[in-house]
Protein backbone atom coordinates (compact mmCIF):
# COMPACT_ATOMS: atom_id res chain seq x y z
CA UNK A 1 0.00 0.00 0.00
CA UNK A 2 1.69 3.32 -0.78
CA UNK A 3 1.64 6.38 1.53
CA UNK A 4 -0.75 8.10 -0.16
CA UNK A 5 -3.83 4.73 0.07
CA UNK A 6 -2.51 4.34 3.72
CA UNK A 7 -3.14 7.77 5.15
CA UNK A 8 -5.79 8.28 2.91
CA UNK A 9 -7.36 5.08 4.51
CA UNK A 10 -6.76 6.48 8.11
CA UNK A 11 -8.25 9.95 6.89
CA UNK A 12 -11.49 7.41 5.41
CA UNK A 13 -11.97 5.95 8.82
CA UNK A 14 -11.37 9.22 11.09
CA UNK A 15 -14.18 10.86 8.57
CA UNK A 16 -16.30 7.62 9.82
CA UNK A 17 -15.80 7.59 13.08
CA UNK A 18 -16.42 11.71 13.16
CA UNK A 19 -19.88 10.80 11.35
CA UNK A 20 -21.07 7.93 13.82
CA UNK A 21 -20.18 10.22 16.48
CA UNK A 22 -22.22 13.39 15.30
CA UNK A 23 -24.81 10.57 14.55
CA UNK A 24 -25.12 8.93 18.00
CA UNK A 25 -25.63 12.70 19.61
CA UNK A 26 -28.50 13.34 16.50
CA UNK A 27 -26.36 16.83 15.64
CA UNK A 28 -23.27 18.39 15.54
CA UNK A 29 -20.40 20.13 13.38
CA UNK A 30 -20.18 18.59 10.99
CA UNK A 31 -18.49 21.25 8.21
CA UNK A 32 -15.90 21.97 10.29
CA UNK A 33 -14.90 18.41 11.72
CA UNK A 34 -15.01 16.97 7.61
CA UNK A 35 -12.58 19.78 6.16
CA UNK A 36 -9.95 19.00 8.92
CA UNK A 37 -9.89 15.40 8.93
CA UNK A 38 -7.30 15.06 6.23
CA UNK A 39 -5.25 17.19 8.49
CA UNK A 40 -5.78 14.84 11.62
CA UNK A 41 -5.35 11.75 10.12
CA UNK A 42 -1.62 13.16 8.55
CA UNK A 43 -0.92 14.22 11.97
CA UNK A 44 -1.58 11.55 14.33
CA UNK A 45 -0.73 8.58 11.61
CA UNK A 46 2.44 10.18 10.47
CA UNK A 47 3.78 13.62 11.62
CA UNK A 48 3.22 13.71 15.25
CA UNK A 49 5.28 11.84 18.24
CA UNK A 50 2.83 10.78 20.47
CA UNK A 51 1.98 7.19 22.26
CA UNK A 52 -1.66 6.55 23.22
CA UNK A 53 -0.39 3.70 25.93
CA UNK A 54 1.69 6.47 27.49
CA UNK A 55 -0.75 9.44 26.67
CA UNK A 56 1.09 11.97 28.71
CA UNK A 57 4.60 11.38 28.01
CA UNK A 58 6.14 14.65 29.09
CA UNK A 59 7.99 15.59 25.67
CA UNK A 60 5.26 14.03 23.51
CA UNK A 61 4.25 16.44 20.43
CA UNK A 62 1.03 18.38 21.53
CA UNK A 63 -2.07 19.58 19.35
CA UNK A 64 -4.32 22.45 20.21
CA UNK A 65 -7.44 22.48 18.66
CA UNK A 66 -8.67 25.92 18.69
CA UNK A 67 -11.55 25.37 16.75
CA UNK A 68 -12.97 23.35 19.73
CA UNK A 69 -16.44 22.62 18.07
CA UNK A 70 -14.60 20.46 15.96
CA UNK A 71 -14.16 17.89 18.63
CA UNK A 72 -15.88 15.33 17.26
CA UNK A 73 -12.88 14.71 14.75
CA UNK A 74 -10.43 15.02 17.34
CA UNK A 75 -12.26 12.24 19.29
CA UNK A 76 -12.67 10.26 16.42
CA UNK A 77 -8.86 10.53 15.67
CA UNK A 78 -7.92 9.58 19.17
CA UNK A 79 -10.52 7.03 19.60
CA UNK A 80 -9.09 5.96 16.00
CA UNK A 81 -5.44 6.39 17.33
CA UNK A 82 -6.69 3.93 20.53
CA UNK A 83 -6.47 6.57 23.45
CA UNK A 84 -9.87 5.14 23.89
CA UNK A 85 -12.43 2.55 22.80
CA UNK A 86 -14.50 3.65 19.48
CA UNK A 87 -17.91 2.61 21.07
CA UNK A 88 -17.36 6.02 23.55
CA UNK A 89 -18.19 7.98 20.28
CA UNK A 90 -21.37 7.42 20.92
CA UNK A 91 -21.60 9.00 23.95
CA UNK A 92 -20.81 12.53 22.21
CA UNK A 93 -23.15 15.27 24.44
CA UNK A 94 -24.64 12.58 26.38
CA UNK A 95 -25.04 13.94 29.99
CA UNK A 96 -22.12 13.26 32.22
CA UNK A 97 -19.96 12.54 29.01
CA UNK A 98 -15.84 12.93 28.62
CA UNK A 99 -16.80 14.12 25.03
CA UNK A 100 -18.52 17.41 24.81
CA UNK A 101 -19.52 19.21 22.29
CA UNK A 102 -15.82 21.43 22.22
CA UNK A 103 -12.72 20.26 23.76
CA UNK A 104 -12.14 19.33 27.11
CA UNK A 105 -8.50 18.57 28.41
CA UNK A 106 -10.20 17.58 31.81
CA UNK A 107 -12.68 15.49 30.55
CA UNK A 108 -11.25 13.60 27.78
CA UNK A 109 -7.94 11.16 27.24
CA UNK A 110 -5.22 12.99 24.67
CA UNK A 111 -6.58 16.41 24.54
CA UNK A 112 -3.97 18.78 25.88
CA UNK A 113 -5.56 22.41 25.80
CA UNK A 114 -9.47 23.10 26.40
CA UNK A 115 -11.16 24.99 23.40
CA UNK A 116 -13.84 26.63 22.47
CA UNK A 117 -14.65 30.72 23.04
CA UNK A 118 -12.93 31.29 19.23
CA UNK A 119 -9.51 32.77 19.12
CA UNK A 120 -7.73 31.70 22.33
CA UNK A 121 -6.16 28.65 21.81
CA UNK A 122 -2.83 29.70 19.52
CA UNK A 123 -2.02 32.11 22.81
CA UNK A 124 -2.67 28.97 24.89
CA UNK A 125 -0.57 26.55 22.48
CA UNK A 126 2.32 29.44 22.60
CA UNK A 127 2.31 29.34 26.04
CA UNK A 128 2.92 25.05 26.14
CA UNK A 129 5.42 25.87 23.27
CA UNK A 130 7.47 28.27 25.29
CA UNK A 131 7.29 25.81 28.25
CA UNK A 132 8.21 22.98 25.92
CA UNK A 133 11.01 24.79 24.98
CA UNK A 134 12.41 26.14 28.57
CA UNK A 135 12.18 22.46 28.83
CA UNK A 136 14.70 21.45 26.27
CA UNK A 137 12.27 19.29 24.61
CA UNK A 138 12.80 18.59 21.06
CA UNK A 139 9.00 18.43 20.02
CA UNK A 140 6.50 20.19 17.83
CA UNK A 141 3.23 22.02 19.19
CA UNK A 142 0.21 22.45 16.39
CA UNK A 143 -2.46 24.57 16.95
CA UNK A 144 -5.36 24.55 14.30
CA UNK A 145 -7.85 27.45 13.58
CA UNK A 146 -10.45 28.15 11.37
CA UNK A 147 -9.94 30.86 9.05
CA UNK A 148 -13.15 32.41 10.09
CA UNK A 149 -11.54 31.93 13.86
CA UNK A 150 -8.66 34.40 12.42
CA UNK A 151 -11.20 37.41 12.86
CA UNK A 152 -10.78 37.61 16.64
CA UNK A 153 -8.30 39.58 17.17
CA UNK A 154 -6.14 37.84 19.78
CA UNK A 155 -4.72 35.44 17.27
CA UNK A 156 -3.16 37.76 16.11
CA UNK A 157 -1.99 39.13 19.68
CA UNK A 158 -0.45 35.35 19.25
CA UNK A 159 1.01 35.35 15.77
CA UNK A 160 3.16 38.72 16.73
CA UNK A 161 4.10 37.05 20.21
CA UNK A 162 5.06 33.42 18.79
CA UNK A 163 7.36 35.80 15.94
CA UNK A 164 9.10 38.06 18.05
CA UNK A 165 10.45 34.91 20.84
CA UNK A 166 10.45 32.82 17.64
CA UNK A 167 8.69 30.02 18.51
CA UNK A 168 10.12 27.52 15.96
CA UNK A 169 8.54 24.54 17.63
CA UNK A 170 4.85 25.60 17.08
CA UNK A 171 2.78 25.27 14.13
CA UNK A 172 0.00 27.20 13.51
CA UNK A 173 -2.54 25.38 10.69
CA UNK A 174 -5.39 27.13 9.91
CA UNK A 175 -8.37 25.24 8.15
CA UNK A 176 -9.03 27.36 5.22
CA UNK A 177 -12.34 26.33 4.54
CA UNK A 178 -13.71 29.40 3.41
CA UNK A 179 -17.37 29.74 5.59
CA UNK A 180 -17.90 30.69 8.96
CA UNK A 181 -20.97 29.67 10.78
CA UNK A 182 -23.09 32.78 9.19
CA UNK A 183 -22.07 32.36 5.56
CA UNK A 184 -18.75 32.51 3.75
CA UNK A 185 -16.26 34.42 4.74
CA UNK A 186 -15.79 36.47 1.86
CA UNK A 187 -19.20 38.28 2.82
CA UNK A 188 -18.89 38.56 6.78
CA UNK A 189 -15.46 39.57 6.54
CA UNK A 190 -12.89 38.91 4.28
CA UNK A 191 -9.73 38.11 5.28
CA UNK A 192 -7.81 39.60 2.18
CA UNK A 193 -4.55 38.07 1.64
CA UNK A 194 -4.36 35.50 4.49
CA UNK A 195 -0.88 34.60 3.63
CA UNK A 196 0.66 37.84 3.23
CA UNK A 197 -0.64 38.56 6.41
CA UNK A 198 0.96 35.64 8.47
CA UNK A 199 4.03 36.80 6.65
CA UNK A 200 4.00 39.83 7.68
CA UNK A 201 3.47 39.14 11.35
CA UNK A 202 6.58 37.40 10.98
CA UNK A 203 5.62 33.46 10.23
CA UNK A 204 7.44 31.91 7.61
CA UNK A 205 4.01 30.63 5.64
CA UNK A 206 3.30 26.59 3.55
CA UNK A 207 0.71 25.81 1.86
CA UNK A 208 -1.26 23.11 0.55
CA UNK A 209 -4.10 21.55 -0.87
CA UNK A 210 -5.73 20.33 2.47
CA UNK A 211 -7.35 17.29 1.34
CA UNK A 212 -4.69 15.78 -0.34
CA UNK A 213 -2.63 13.97 2.19
CA UNK A 214 0.81 13.99 0.78
CA UNK A 215 0.65 17.72 0.22
CA UNK A 216 -0.68 18.05 3.84
CA UNK A 217 2.29 16.06 4.85
CA UNK A 218 4.70 18.03 2.62
CA UNK A 219 4.06 21.31 4.06
CA UNK A 220 4.08 19.63 8.11
CA UNK A 221 7.15 18.16 7.01
CA UNK A 222 8.51 21.68 5.32
CA UNK A 223 7.16 23.51 8.83
CA UNK A 224 8.84 21.03 11.21
CA UNK A 225 12.08 21.22 9.96
CA UNK A 226 11.67 25.33 9.59
CA UNK A 227 14.34 26.92 12.05
CA UNK A 228 11.63 29.79 11.93
CA UNK A 229 7.84 30.38 14.01
CA UNK A 230 5.39 28.77 11.25
CA UNK A 231 1.88 28.56 9.96
CA UNK A 232 0.57 25.82 7.25
CA UNK A 233 -2.20 27.06 5.40
CA UNK A 234 -4.85 24.37 4.29
CA UNK A 235 -6.96 25.01 1.57
CA UNK A 236 -9.91 23.48 2.45
CA UNK A 237 -13.73 22.50 2.14
CA UNK A 238 -16.21 22.73 4.93
CA UNK A 239 -18.09 19.51 4.99
CA UNK A 240 -15.68 17.57 2.82
CA UNK A 241 -15.90 14.34 2.44
CA UNK A 242 -18.96 13.37 3.75
CA UNK A 243 -21.87 13.31 0.79
CA UNK A 244 -24.60 15.37 2.60
CA UNK A 245 -22.14 17.81 4.56
CA UNK A 246 -20.64 18.93 1.17
CA UNK A 247 -23.05 19.62 -0.43
CA UNK A 248 -25.20 21.50 2.02
CA UNK A 249 -25.51 25.15 1.82
CA UNK A 250 -25.46 25.33 5.42
CA UNK A 251 -23.31 23.19 7.49
CA UNK A 252 -21.78 24.51 10.24
CA UNK A 253 -24.04 22.41 12.24
CA UNK A 254 -26.44 19.40 10.68
CA UNK A 255 -28.58 16.89 12.29
CA UNK A 256 -27.59 13.85 10.77
CA UNK A 257 -29.99 10.74 11.07
CA UNK A 258 -29.14 7.09 10.71
CA UNK A 259 -29.62 6.91 7.26
CA UNK A 260 -27.57 9.92 6.55
CA UNK A 261 -24.64 8.49 8.22
CA UNK A 262 -25.10 5.25 6.57
CA UNK A 263 -25.09 6.69 3.12
CA UNK A 264 -21.93 9.00 3.91
CA UNK A 265 -20.21 6.10 5.46
CA UNK A 266 -20.84 4.00 2.50
CA UNK A 267 -19.88 6.55 -0.15
CA UNK A 268 -16.61 7.31 1.95
CA UNK A 269 -16.10 3.47 1.68
CA UNK A 270 -16.84 3.88 -2.21
CA UNK A 271 -14.39 6.60 -2.52
CA UNK A 272 -11.72 5.18 -1.17
CA UNK A 273 -12.05 2.27 -3.78
CA UNK A 274 -12.10 4.58 -6.41
CA UNK A 275 -9.14 5.89 -7.27
CA UNK B 1 -6.40 37.69 71.74
CA UNK B 2 -2.79 37.95 70.14
CA UNK B 3 -2.11 41.92 69.53
CA UNK B 4 -1.01 41.40 65.31
CA UNK B 5 -0.74 45.50 64.95
CA UNK B 6 1.73 47.53 65.05
CA UNK B 7 2.33 50.02 67.92
CA UNK B 8 2.65 53.10 66.09
CA UNK B 9 0.62 53.23 63.09
CA UNK B 10 2.93 55.39 60.20
CA UNK B 11 3.41 54.63 56.49
CA UNK B 12 5.51 51.89 55.60
CA UNK B 13 9.16 51.78 54.76
CA UNK B 14 8.42 49.21 51.85
CA UNK B 15 6.20 50.06 48.42
CA UNK B 16 3.86 47.60 47.92
CA UNK B 17 4.95 46.64 44.38
CA UNK B 18 8.35 46.31 46.26
CA UNK B 19 7.14 43.67 48.67
CA UNK B 20 5.86 42.06 45.63
CA UNK B 21 8.75 41.76 43.87
CA UNK B 22 11.14 40.59 46.89
CA UNK B 23 8.21 38.07 47.63
CA UNK B 24 8.53 37.23 43.98
CA UNK B 25 12.41 36.83 44.16
CA UNK B 26 12.42 34.37 46.98
CA UNK B 27 9.54 32.21 45.74
CA UNK B 28 11.73 31.89 42.16
CA UNK B 29 14.73 31.00 44.33
CA UNK B 30 12.57 28.34 46.25
CA UNK B 31 10.66 27.31 42.99
CA UNK B 32 12.26 27.10 39.41
CA UNK B 33 8.94 26.92 37.79
CA UNK B 34 7.42 30.31 39.09
CA UNK B 35 7.97 32.08 36.06
CA UNK B 36 7.08 36.52 35.57
CA UNK B 37 4.51 37.47 33.16
CA UNK B 38 4.63 40.71 31.98
CA UNK B 39 2.00 42.79 29.92
CA UNK B 40 4.33 46.55 29.34
CA UNK B 41 3.90 47.24 32.85
CA UNK B 42 7.04 46.14 34.50
CA UNK B 43 8.27 49.67 35.36
CA UNK B 44 5.24 50.63 36.57
CA UNK B 45 4.45 47.47 38.85
CA UNK B 46 8.11 47.34 40.24
CA UNK B 47 9.58 43.86 38.76
CA UNK B 48 12.46 45.21 36.84
CA UNK B 49 14.62 43.33 39.67
CA UNK B 50 13.58 40.18 39.21
CA UNK B 51 14.38 40.21 35.61
CA UNK B 52 17.53 41.24 36.15
CA UNK B 53 18.26 38.43 38.84
CA UNK B 54 15.76 35.59 36.27
CA UNK B 55 16.29 37.39 32.65
CA UNK B 56 14.92 33.97 31.24
CA UNK B 57 12.02 33.59 33.53
CA UNK B 58 10.69 37.34 33.09
CA UNK B 59 8.56 37.41 29.62
CA UNK B 60 6.93 40.33 28.70
CA UNK B 61 4.26 40.32 26.22
CA UNK B 62 3.73 43.48 25.34
CA UNK B 63 0.33 45.30 25.48
CA UNK B 64 -1.83 41.91 24.92
CA UNK B 65 -3.46 41.18 27.75
CA UNK B 66 -5.54 38.91 26.40
CA UNK B 67 -2.90 36.85 24.86
CA UNK B 68 -1.31 36.98 27.98
CA UNK B 69 -2.91 35.38 30.45
CA UNK B 70 -3.72 32.64 27.60
CA UNK B 71 0.03 32.45 27.19
CA UNK B 72 -0.14 32.06 30.78
CA UNK B 73 -2.58 28.93 30.50
CA UNK B 74 -0.16 27.01 28.47
CA UNK B 75 2.77 28.06 30.64
CA UNK B 76 0.61 26.39 33.40
CA UNK B 77 -0.21 23.26 31.52
CA UNK B 78 3.91 22.37 30.99
CA UNK B 79 4.03 22.46 34.85
CA UNK B 80 4.95 26.26 35.16
CA UNK B 81 3.70 28.29 37.87
CA UNK B 82 2.84 32.03 36.17
CA UNK B 83 2.69 34.87 38.10
CA UNK B 84 0.67 37.65 35.47
CA UNK B 85 1.24 41.12 36.71
CA UNK B 86 -0.94 43.82 34.73
CA UNK B 87 -2.87 46.79 35.92
CA UNK B 88 -6.44 45.49 37.73
CA UNK B 89 -8.49 46.59 35.33
CA UNK B 90 -6.79 44.92 32.32
CA UNK B 91 -5.75 41.85 34.28
CA UNK B 92 -9.67 41.41 35.10
CA UNK B 93 -11.86 43.19 32.71
CA UNK B 94 -9.96 43.16 29.94
CA UNK B 95 -9.05 39.51 29.77
CA UNK B 96 -11.97 38.23 31.20
CA UNK B 97 -12.88 35.16 28.49
CA UNK B 98 -9.16 34.51 28.49
CA UNK B 99 -9.17 34.04 32.96
CA UNK B 100 -12.42 32.12 32.66
CA UNK B 101 -11.95 29.99 30.14
CA UNK B 102 -7.49 29.12 29.65
CA UNK B 103 -7.07 29.43 33.76
CA UNK B 104 -10.09 28.55 35.24
CA UNK B 105 -12.29 26.36 33.27
CA UNK B 106 -9.58 24.50 32.87
CA UNK B 107 -8.05 23.85 35.94
CA UNK B 108 -4.81 25.55 35.26
CA UNK B 109 -2.19 27.34 37.99
CA UNK B 110 -2.04 31.34 37.34
CA UNK B 111 -1.74 33.82 39.86
CA UNK B 112 -2.99 37.11 38.63
CA UNK B 113 -1.59 40.44 39.89
CA UNK B 114 -3.90 43.39 39.68
CA UNK B 115 -2.22 46.64 40.71
CA UNK B 116 -3.52 50.18 41.08
CA UNK B 117 -6.37 48.82 43.13
CA UNK B 118 -9.73 51.50 43.27
CA UNK B 119 -8.52 54.97 44.39
CA UNK B 120 -4.79 53.97 44.73
CA UNK B 121 -4.94 54.13 40.80
CA UNK B 122 -5.52 58.26 41.27
CA UNK B 123 -4.24 60.47 38.35
CA UNK B 124 -4.65 57.76 35.79
CA UNK B 125 -8.31 58.24 36.15
CA UNK B 126 -11.49 56.33 35.74
CA UNK B 127 -10.31 54.22 32.23
CA UNK B 128 -7.39 52.62 34.77
CA UNK B 129 -9.47 52.61 38.10
CA UNK B 130 -10.93 49.16 38.64
CA UNK B 131 -13.68 49.45 41.18
CA UNK B 132 -15.29 46.00 39.56
CA UNK B 133 -11.90 43.45 39.28
CA UNK B 134 -12.85 41.70 42.22
CA UNK B 135 -16.77 41.29 41.29
CA UNK B 136 -15.38 39.81 38.03
CA UNK B 137 -13.14 37.41 39.52
CA UNK B 138 -15.86 36.05 42.12
CA UNK B 139 -18.00 34.97 39.72
CA UNK B 140 -15.14 33.18 38.11
CA UNK B 141 -15.46 29.65 39.72
CA UNK B 142 -12.72 28.27 41.96
CA UNK B 143 -11.10 31.46 42.32
CA UNK B 144 -9.51 32.53 44.89
CA UNK B 145 -9.29 36.59 45.45
CA UNK B 146 -6.94 37.99 48.16
CA UNK B 147 -6.65 41.92 48.69
CA UNK B 148 -3.85 42.21 51.11
CA UNK B 149 -3.52 45.43 53.59
CA UNK B 150 -0.35 45.91 53.88
CA UNK B 151 3.60 44.62 52.89
CA UNK B 152 3.70 42.32 55.99
CA UNK B 153 0.56 40.42 54.56
CA UNK B 154 1.92 40.78 50.50
CA UNK B 155 4.70 38.14 50.85
CA UNK B 156 2.22 35.31 52.60
CA UNK B 157 0.20 35.74 50.10
CA UNK B 158 2.68 35.48 47.26
CA UNK B 159 4.12 32.07 48.91
CA UNK B 160 0.71 30.71 49.37
CA UNK B 161 0.34 31.41 46.21
CA UNK B 162 3.04 29.72 44.50
CA UNK B 163 2.84 26.23 46.86
CA UNK B 164 -0.76 26.12 46.20
CA UNK B 165 -1.78 24.59 42.74
CA UNK B 166 -5.17 26.92 41.42
CA UNK B 167 -6.08 30.07 39.93
CA UNK B 168 -5.83 33.30 42.35
CA UNK B 169 -6.72 36.66 42.00
CA UNK B 170 -4.64 39.41 44.49
CA UNK B 171 -5.32 43.22 43.98
CA UNK B 172 -2.94 45.13 45.17
CA UNK B 173 -1.38 48.92 44.77
CA UNK B 174 2.13 49.97 44.01
CA UNK B 175 2.80 52.20 46.57
CA UNK B 176 3.52 53.16 50.47
CA UNK B 177 0.66 52.23 52.21
CA UNK B 178 -0.14 52.39 56.31
CA UNK B 179 1.47 49.29 58.19
CA UNK B 180 -0.83 47.68 59.63
CA UNK B 181 0.80 44.29 60.95
CA UNK B 182 3.14 43.83 63.51
CA UNK B 183 6.53 41.60 62.93
CA UNK B 184 5.72 37.84 62.80
CA UNK B 185 2.20 37.80 62.18
CA UNK B 186 0.94 34.38 60.73
CA UNK B 187 -1.61 34.55 58.07
CA UNK B 188 -3.94 31.90 56.57
CA UNK B 189 -5.74 32.53 53.89
CA UNK B 190 -9.20 32.20 53.49
CA UNK B 191 -9.31 33.09 57.78
CA UNK B 192 -9.66 36.78 58.56
CA UNK B 193 -7.63 38.27 61.03
CA UNK B 194 -9.52 39.97 64.15
CA UNK B 195 -7.39 42.57 65.26
CA UNK B 196 -9.31 44.20 67.75
CA UNK B 197 -11.90 43.05 69.96
CA UNK B 198 -15.39 45.15 70.29
CA UNK B 199 -18.96 43.99 70.71
CA UNK B 200 -20.96 46.38 69.24
CA UNK B 201 -20.35 46.42 66.16
CA UNK B 202 -17.85 44.50 63.46
CA UNK B 203 -16.16 46.26 60.78
CA UNK B 204 -15.06 43.94 58.23
CA UNK B 205 -13.00 45.65 55.62
CA UNK B 206 -10.09 44.68 53.14
CA UNK B 207 -7.01 46.59 51.64
CA UNK B 208 -6.59 50.15 52.01
CA UNK B 209 -9.86 49.87 54.42
CA UNK B 210 -8.60 47.97 57.11
CA UNK B 211 -6.58 51.07 58.57
CA UNK B 212 -9.80 53.15 57.69
CA UNK B 213 -11.36 50.91 59.86
CA UNK B 214 -9.29 51.20 62.38
CA UNK B 215 -9.47 55.02 62.48
CA UNK B 216 -13.28 54.42 62.54
CA UNK B 217 -12.98 52.28 65.88
CA UNK B 218 -11.20 55.32 67.36
CA UNK B 219 -13.94 57.74 66.56
CA UNK B 220 -16.47 55.70 67.96
CA UNK B 221 -14.62 55.24 70.96
CA UNK B 222 -15.06 58.15 71.68
CA UNK B 223 -19.21 57.78 71.51
CA UNK B 224 -18.29 55.10 73.49
CA UNK B 225 -18.73 52.23 70.58
CA UNK B 226 -16.78 49.63 70.58
CA UNK B 227 -15.93 48.60 67.14
CA UNK B 228 -14.17 44.94 66.26
CA UNK B 229 -12.29 45.47 63.50
CA UNK B 230 -11.92 42.60 61.25
CA UNK B 231 -9.30 42.23 58.13
CA UNK B 232 -11.13 40.14 55.16
CA UNK B 233 -8.15 39.61 53.25
CA UNK B 234 -9.49 36.69 51.61
CA UNK B 235 -12.51 37.71 49.81
CA UNK B 236 -12.92 34.71 48.07
CA UNK B 237 -13.40 31.73 49.68
CA UNK B 238 -15.22 34.59 52.66
CA UNK B 239 -14.89 33.73 55.86
CA UNK B 240 -17.97 32.93 56.85
CA UNK B 241 -17.26 31.18 60.81
CA UNK B 242 -15.68 35.03 61.20
CA UNK B 243 -18.45 36.78 59.94
CA UNK B 244 -21.21 34.92 61.50
CA UNK B 245 -19.18 35.08 64.91
CA UNK B 246 -19.31 38.82 65.09
CA UNK B 247 -23.24 39.13 63.51
CA UNK B 248 -23.76 37.03 66.63
CA UNK B 249 -21.57 39.00 69.21
CA UNK B 250 -21.83 42.28 67.71
CA UNK B 251 -25.71 42.32 66.20
CA UNK B 252 -24.34 45.09 63.18
CA UNK B 253 -21.58 44.71 60.49
CA UNK B 254 -20.20 47.65 58.53
CA UNK B 255 -18.18 46.14 55.15
CA UNK B 256 -15.71 48.80 54.07
CA UNK B 257 -13.50 48.08 50.38
CA UNK B 258 -12.22 49.98 47.76
CA UNK B 259 -14.42 48.75 45.30
CA UNK B 260 -18.11 48.86 44.04
CA UNK B 261 -20.21 47.75 46.43
CA UNK B 262 -21.85 45.70 43.70
CA UNK B 263 -19.82 42.36 43.71
CA UNK B 264 -17.64 43.08 46.10
CA UNK B 265 -16.76 42.18 49.53
CA UNK B 266 -20.09 44.22 51.20
CA UNK B 267 -22.18 41.90 48.90
CA UNK B 268 -20.34 38.60 49.64
CA UNK B 269 -20.91 39.60 53.65
CA UNK B 270 -24.29 40.11 52.72
CA UNK B 271 -24.72 36.81 51.41
CA UNK B 272 -22.98 34.75 53.74
CA UNK B 273 -25.23 35.98 56.80
CA UNK B 274 -28.49 36.04 54.77
CA UNK B 275 -27.87 32.62 54.81
CA UNK B 276 -26.08 31.87 58.14
CA UNK B 277 -27.27 34.79 60.77
CA UNK B 278 -28.81 38.21 59.32
CA UNK B 279 -27.96 41.43 61.33
CA UNK B 280 -28.30 44.99 59.51
CA UNK B 281 -25.22 45.67 57.29
CA UNK B 282 -24.40 48.95 56.32
CA UNK B 283 -21.82 48.96 52.97
CA UNK B 284 -18.92 51.54 52.76
CA UNK B 285 -17.42 51.65 49.04
CA UNK B 286 -17.51 53.25 45.74
CA UNK B 287 -21.55 53.43 45.19
CA UNK B 288 -21.96 51.98 41.68
CA UNK B 289 -19.64 54.86 39.55
CA UNK B 290 -16.95 55.18 37.28
CA UNK B 291 -13.40 56.04 38.42
CA UNK B 292 -11.48 59.36 37.74
CA UNK B 293 -8.37 61.41 38.38
CA UNK B 294 -7.61 63.25 41.47
CA UNK B 295 -5.38 62.09 44.37
CA UNK B 296 -6.16 59.60 46.84
CA UNK B 297 -7.19 61.73 50.06
CA UNK B 298 -9.81 63.51 47.46
CA UNK B 299 -11.03 60.44 45.90
CA UNK B 300 -11.63 58.64 49.00
CA UNK B 301 -14.00 61.90 50.30
CA UNK B 302 -15.50 61.83 46.72
CA UNK B 303 -16.51 58.17 47.04
CA UNK B 304 -16.77 58.31 50.44
CA UNK B 305 -14.62 56.01 51.33
CA UNK B 306 -12.75 57.48 54.74
CA UNK B 307 -12.67 56.60 58.35
CA UNK B 308 -15.36 59.52 59.32
CA UNK B 309 -17.25 57.48 56.12
CA UNK B 310 -16.96 54.26 57.92
CA UNK B 311 -18.09 56.02 61.74
CA UNK B 312 -21.14 57.57 60.17
CA UNK B 313 -22.63 54.04 58.63
CA UNK B 314 -21.43 52.60 62.14
CA UNK B 315 -23.69 54.43 63.37
CA UNK B 316 -27.16 54.15 61.28
CA UNK B 317 -25.97 50.55 61.17
CA UNK B 318 -26.62 50.46 65.60
CA UNK B 319 -29.51 52.23 65.27
CA UNK B 320 -30.91 49.89 62.95
CA UNK B 321 -29.93 46.89 65.23
CA UNK B 322 -31.88 48.47 68.65
CA UNK B 323 -34.99 49.16 66.85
Amino acid sequence: MSLRAKLEYHAAQIRKLTITAIESAGYGHIGGSMSICDALAVLYCDIMKIDPLYPDKPDRDRLVMSKGHCGPALYATLAYKKYFPESLLTQLNRNGTSLPSHCDRLKTKGIDISTGSLGQGYSLAAGVAYGCRLKGYDNTCYCIVGDGELQEGQNWEAAQFVAHHNLSNLTLIVDNNKRQLDGYVQDICKQFDLAAKLKAFGLEVFEADGHDVLEIREALLAAKSSNKPNAVILDTQKGYGCCFSEIEGFNHYMVVTKEMADKARAEIDRRLQTP
Amino acid sequence: MKNMLVDNFAIDQVEMRQAYCDALIDVARQNPYVLDIEADVQYSMGTKRFKEIFPERSINCGIMEAHAVGFCGGLSAMGYIPFFHAFGVFATRRAFDQVFLALAYQDMNVKIIGGDAGVTATTNGGTHMPFEDMGLMRLVPDMTVIEPADSAMYPYAVHYMANTYGNFYLRSCRRKVMKIYGDNVQFTIGRANTLTQGGDIAIIACGIMVYEALKAREILLKQGIEARVIDMHTVKPLDVECVKTAAMECGAIVTAENHNVKGGLGEAVCAGLAQEYPVPVELVGVNDMFGQVGDQSYLMKVYGLTAENIAEKAIRCLRRKTK
